[in-house]
């Protein structure tokens, strides 16, 4: 039976997750940073499948389930965002989308 | 040879492979042979003539015009994304193949189950994966052209697309809840039997609504008549693909024909019965059915190859006439005979599927896009919805009356 | 799978399999950092969820990874896609980062993977990590959700609803 420890699951996990984070923090198009946000929660939805594996439990693999779902209810309204801030503001880059900003 | 003995997996399959691919291609091009044929003759035609006895080389020719045409790229299209997207098409269309079973799972060899490359236990589920990333192909093709036509063409295409995917999945689930299982094999294992004795029991008959709202979805998944405004002629120019040219060009057109394959092969397994035979097992004449059409087909060529044919088509049409005798006495084989069943009843089925396919592309007009979103969203979306709460209520009612 | 008589070589495949499927998303992970072309980084984001959808292969739940494919790949990603072709988002121009973060932000970053990868190193987690034998069957995990998680279940429903209708009102061109 072959073993490859879980541990190396959760590094990654740490991995893409810490990515997602660099390019949400460097990235200035809207939709890129969008996008990294995705890629965290696929990295927090490895760790669950891979949690759920080691403790033989399917609660691991229902969160992953909501997580999923919920993820693109978010998509399609932050999506739906982006596009009328793009209409608006003609710009798609956040350091001109700084009217909040104190 | 020990090394066929050690690793009977890794030989069988890639000889299922190989196979599959060699006739998966073959098939391809006959079918849009097939397809001009038959468009042509309910447009009182012929259709292709000279290539070869009735036209039999047109795809031949065909494959060559495409191979040596000039490949013109857009100066400014996006070129990584430009290749992509016609290999994506492509690739995913003929993976989904893979997952299909031509035949009962106990005809083996050397231990392996011989008509099903990969039998996964969600079966079903991957393929409407697989279709769900098909539609970047057509996507990402109109994005990269760099032109409104093919842009509007490719939004539009995928659009349609995703959305009738979502009543094509609902259509289904009917089918899943009279299977149980998600396995293909389970699904057409569940249709053994009859009803009164004389009535196959293959889910198209309790699932009549469903099959019809897959069917028109399939229609517009693939693009095809009457959903394929996206792609028609004389509206975008030509959609997506018009600013491609050549063997790119024909990678879309062999990606489209082979999702048509998958969905006809998809509709025969959920619906029909799959390799199941419509006519009890008892009447064992059945057995010599498939060497009885391959011999007919041999005889009838043979008549036309000494009644019509002249000169070097005379030539060609014989070649024909010996592989269908030739075919057709080896299914006569008592000991090949019972193994071919299974293939010889789904293809057969698959063939009607994509005759229906083709008599609709030369029968009906199309419809406009808005007709087209507006009628997958209110008239097919509700009507999966109602189907399955109707099919899920009376299978819990017929529990409770069984408890 | 593969290599069932393979004996010996049983135990490698897996492991090929694990390290490809992490190198292919660590890869599109960066590339979606590096390229400055949204549609690029769009793209690398779907290698990134496919060679996740495979792990999940690898830990056994089929379901789950099939679910992946078709809300992730197959339908979140089409939206992101679509809308950068509407858009027409282009490259990003070029401005510099700010001080702060390159000197300070990514070595503290890079503490902080080497610490949380020792932390990791320490635990005390099982090691059978393998494929399992046979899966987890589609019927425990909708027998789970329908049973024990059905609040979640509908409040979910009603999730995706009121984000429907969200998205309807706000795309609606104003009067």
């Amino acid at each position: 039976m072959s073993a490859i420890p879980i541990t190396w699951y959760l590094v990654l996990s740490a991995a893409l997750f810490g990515l997602g984070v660099v390019a949400f923090v460097f990235k200035r198009n809207v939709i890129t940073i969008f996008m990294s946000i995705e890629l965290m929660l696929n990295a927090v939805n490895l760790a669950f499948v891979a949690f759920a594996r080691a403790h033989n439990q399917l609660d691991g693999l229902v969160f992953v389930f909501f997580v999923i779902v919920v993820a693109a209810a978010e998509a399609a309204v932050g999506l739906a965002i982006i596009i009328m801030l793009a209409q608006n503001r003609e710009t798609l880059n956040i350091e001109r989308l700084n009217l909040l900003k104190f | 040879m020990e090394f066929i003995a050690q690793h009977p997996v890794l030989v069988v399959s890639l000889g299922k492979i190989i196979v599959l691919l060699f006739v998966l291609m073959t098939a391809l091009a006959y079918l849009t042979w097939f397809e001009r044929k038959v468009v042509a003759h309910i447009q009182s035609r012929w259709g292709p003539y000279y290539v070869g006895p009735h036209g039999l080389l047109q795809p031949l020719a065909d494959g060559v015009k495409f191979l040596f045409k000039e490949d013109v790229t857009p100066p400014t299209a996006d070129r990584f994304v430009y290749v992509l997207a016609p290999l994506l098409a492509l690739s995913l269309a003929m993976t989904a193949i893979a997952l299909i079973p031509f035949g009962p799972p106990d005809v083996r060899l050397l231990g392996q189950p011989v008509f099903v490359v990969s039998n996964v236990d969600i079966g079903l589920l991957f393929l409407f994966a697989i279709t769900s990333i098909g539609v970047y192909g057509v996507a990402l093709a109109g994005w990269s052209s760099n032109s409104k036509y093919a842009l509007l063409g490719g939004l539009r295409s995928s659009a349609q697309m995703i959305s009738y995917e979502v009543s094509l999945t609902l259509s289904v689930v009917g089918v899943l809840l009279l299977a149980g299982t998600l396995n293909f094999n389970g699904i057409i294992e569940g249709q053994r039997g009859y009803w009164w004795h004389v009535l196959p029991r293959w889910h198209v008959f309790p699932q009549l609504i469903g099959f019809c709202c897959y069917i028109t979805s399939a229609f517009a998944e693939t693009n095809r008549v009457p959903f394929d405004l996206p792609e028609a002629e004389t509206e975008l120019v030509a959609g997506f693909h018009t600013e491609y040219s050549s063997f790119k060009f024909a990678m879309f057109f062999m990606a489209e024909y082979a999702n048509m394959i998958t969905v006809s092969c998809l509709a025969t397994i959920l619906f029909f019965g799959g390799w199941l035979s419509p006519f009890p097992t008892e009447w064992t004449w059945q057995l010599y059915l498939p060497g009885a059409v391959l011999v007919a087909i041999g005889i009838y060529s043979a008549f036309d190859t000494v009644a019509q044919m002249r000169g070097i088509k005379r030539l060609q049409m014989s070649v024909v006439t010996l592989l269908a005798l030739g075919l057709g006495s080896l299914c006569l084989v008592p000991l090949v005979a019972v193994k071919i069943q299974g293939p010889f009843w789904f293809l057969s089925k698959v063939f009607l599927f994509l005759f229906f396919y083709v008599w609709l592309r030369g029968t009906l007009p199309r419809f406009r896009y808005d007709q087209l979103m507006a009628f997958g969203w209110k008239l097919l979306l509700p009507v999966s919805l109602v189907n399955l709460a109707a099919t899920a209520a009376w299978l819990a009612w017929s529990w409770v009356r069984h408890a | 799978m593969a290599g069932l008589e393979l004996g010996e070589a049983r135990m490698n495949i897996p492991l090929i399999v694990f390290f490809a499927c992490a190198l292919l998303a660590v890869a599109g992970a960066v590339t979606l950092i590096l390229v400055r072309e949204p549609i690029y980084s769009a793209l690398a984001l779907i290698v990134v969820m496919v060679a996740i959808a495979i792990l999940y292969l690898l830990l056994g739940s089929e379901f789950i990874a099939a679910v992946q494919i078709i809300v992730y790949g197959g339908a979140i990603m089409v939206l992101f896609v679509f809308v950068i072709m509407l858009l027409n988002a282009g490259a990003e121009e070029r401005t510099s980062y700010s001080k702060l973060a390159t000197y300070v932000g990514l070595p503290l970053a890079f503490f902080l993977l080497l610490e949380i990868a020792h932390w990791l190193a320490r635990a005390r987690v099982p090691a059978a990590g393998g494929p399992p034998a046979e899966g987890v069957s589609s019927r425990a995990l909708a027998t789970q959700l329908f049973r024990q998680y059905l609040f979640p279940f509908e409040a979910t429903s009603i999730l995706i609803l009121v984000a429907v209708l969200g998205a309807l009102v706000l795309a609606r061109k104003s009067e």
